[in-house]
């Protein structure tokens, strides 16, 4: 199926609330999802049997921030974090990429990390992607049942992947820069 | 030493305890085991059977510290991974020397800028006695760090506590105690 038809399947069936509208001009259409219906949608997907979307490929946060103040005013977006989500269906053939947009800091406060509902009890592999998510780009999974650090140190500072992110000075007496 | 020569049946060779030494520890430097990244394959080249580290007596690979008289740090440095190449160096028996194997070991390498996680350079974790640059190095070019650092053991006084740094040569032998 392709996306348009999912795509009002998914209006049809949540409403334009959960489900934003595309016009699918991208090289590689995608469909926004806000993010507290994320896990419902995802279920849906998965187990419907018109789609069967049983294969999440990737899952990973992009950060939409120009850090330099002269070329922000050309770099036409506002600053954003996004959750970016590839489905599969190995039965249906066919894929599907969905977004969550949260903004950078919850609240708008810095340091208190944007909150997107947990997909590891809809994907079991989401588990692994989630905190490489949280790790790198400071995203924070509800529901998630172990969000801990996967790739840098346990007592890491910071999200490095996050664009606005300051390189350490030193890291348990090693200087870094 | 002429006088002596020459007075005593054959077979007899005569030298000091410090040359005897130091071409003892020169001939038998072992390495340790260690990889750390896609240096540690050129490593692995400079062992095998093309390139042949045990020419030098060097290809004797030990799979423990406490067994080793050489660390090639061969790989990206992580600062997770720092503390570990430590305590690692901290476990080798004296004499103990380093090569900073790659342009990563040797400054950050390609991860100098943006390299949040690298350490820029392995002298900033365990002093280095040589630096064999490269991405990643030909095996030729360790074997040049290998006998930099026979070069150094070389130059060893026993009775001295002080090294005199060879100068080294590109013909592969240093202009101290040639």
């Amino acid at each position: 199926m392709d996306i348009q038809g999912i795509h009002s399947i998914l209006l049809e069936r949540f409403g334009e609330s959960v489900v934003g509208s595309q016009t699918f001009k991208a090289i590689d259409p995608w469909i926004q999802v806000s993010a507290a219906s994320i896990v419902e949608v995802c279920t849906f997907l998965r187990d419907d049997s018109r789609f069967l979307f049983n294969h999440l490929n990737d899952l990973c946060g992009v950060d939409y921030l120009e850090p330099d103040a002269k070329k922000a005013a050309k770099f036409g977006h506002e600053p954003h974090v996004e959750v970016v989500y590839h489905l599969s269906s190995l039965k249906q053939r066919h894929q599907l990429k969905l977004k969550v947009v949260v903004p950078r800091w919850k609240h708008n406060v810095e340091g208190q990390l944007p909150v997107v509902p947990s997909l590891s009890a809809v994907f079991g592999i989401a588990n692994w992607h989630e905190r490489e998510a949280y790790d790198l780009m400071g995203i924070h999974f509800e529901g998630h049942p172990n969000l801990r650090r996967i790739l840098c140190p346990e007592d890491w500072i910071g999200h490095p992947m996050r664009k606005d992110y300051a390189f350490p000075l030193e890291y348990h007496g090693v200087r870094g820069r | 030493m002429t006088w002596i020569e020459g007075r005593f049946e054959e077979n007899v060779i005569t030298t000091t305890m410090e040359q005897a030494m130091n071409w003892g520890q020169q001939s038998s430097i072992w390495p340790m085991t260690f990889g750390l990244a896609c240096c540690a394959i050129e490593m692995m080249a400079a062992g095998a059977s093309k390139y042949d580290m045990d020419r030098f007596g060097a290809g004797a690979f030990r799979a423990t510290p406490r067994q080793a008289d050489l660390m090639i740090v061969a790989g990206t440095v992580t600062f997770k991974m720092a503390s570990r190449v430590r305590r690692l160096y901290e476990q080798m028996p004296d004499p103990k020397y380093v090569i900073a194997m790659g342009a990563c070991t040797v400054g950050g390498g390609p991860y100098f800028k943006h390299g949040y996680h690298v350490v820029k350079g392995v002298d900033l974790v365990v002093p280095v006695d040589v630096y064999v640059p490269g991405c990643p190095p030909r095996p030729e070019a360790l074997l040049e760090g290998l006998m930099r650092i026979q070069d150094k053991i070389k130059a060893r006084k026993v009775t001295r506590g002080e090294m005199a740094l060879p100068v080294p040569h590109h013909s592969g032998y240093s202009a101290l105690n040639v």
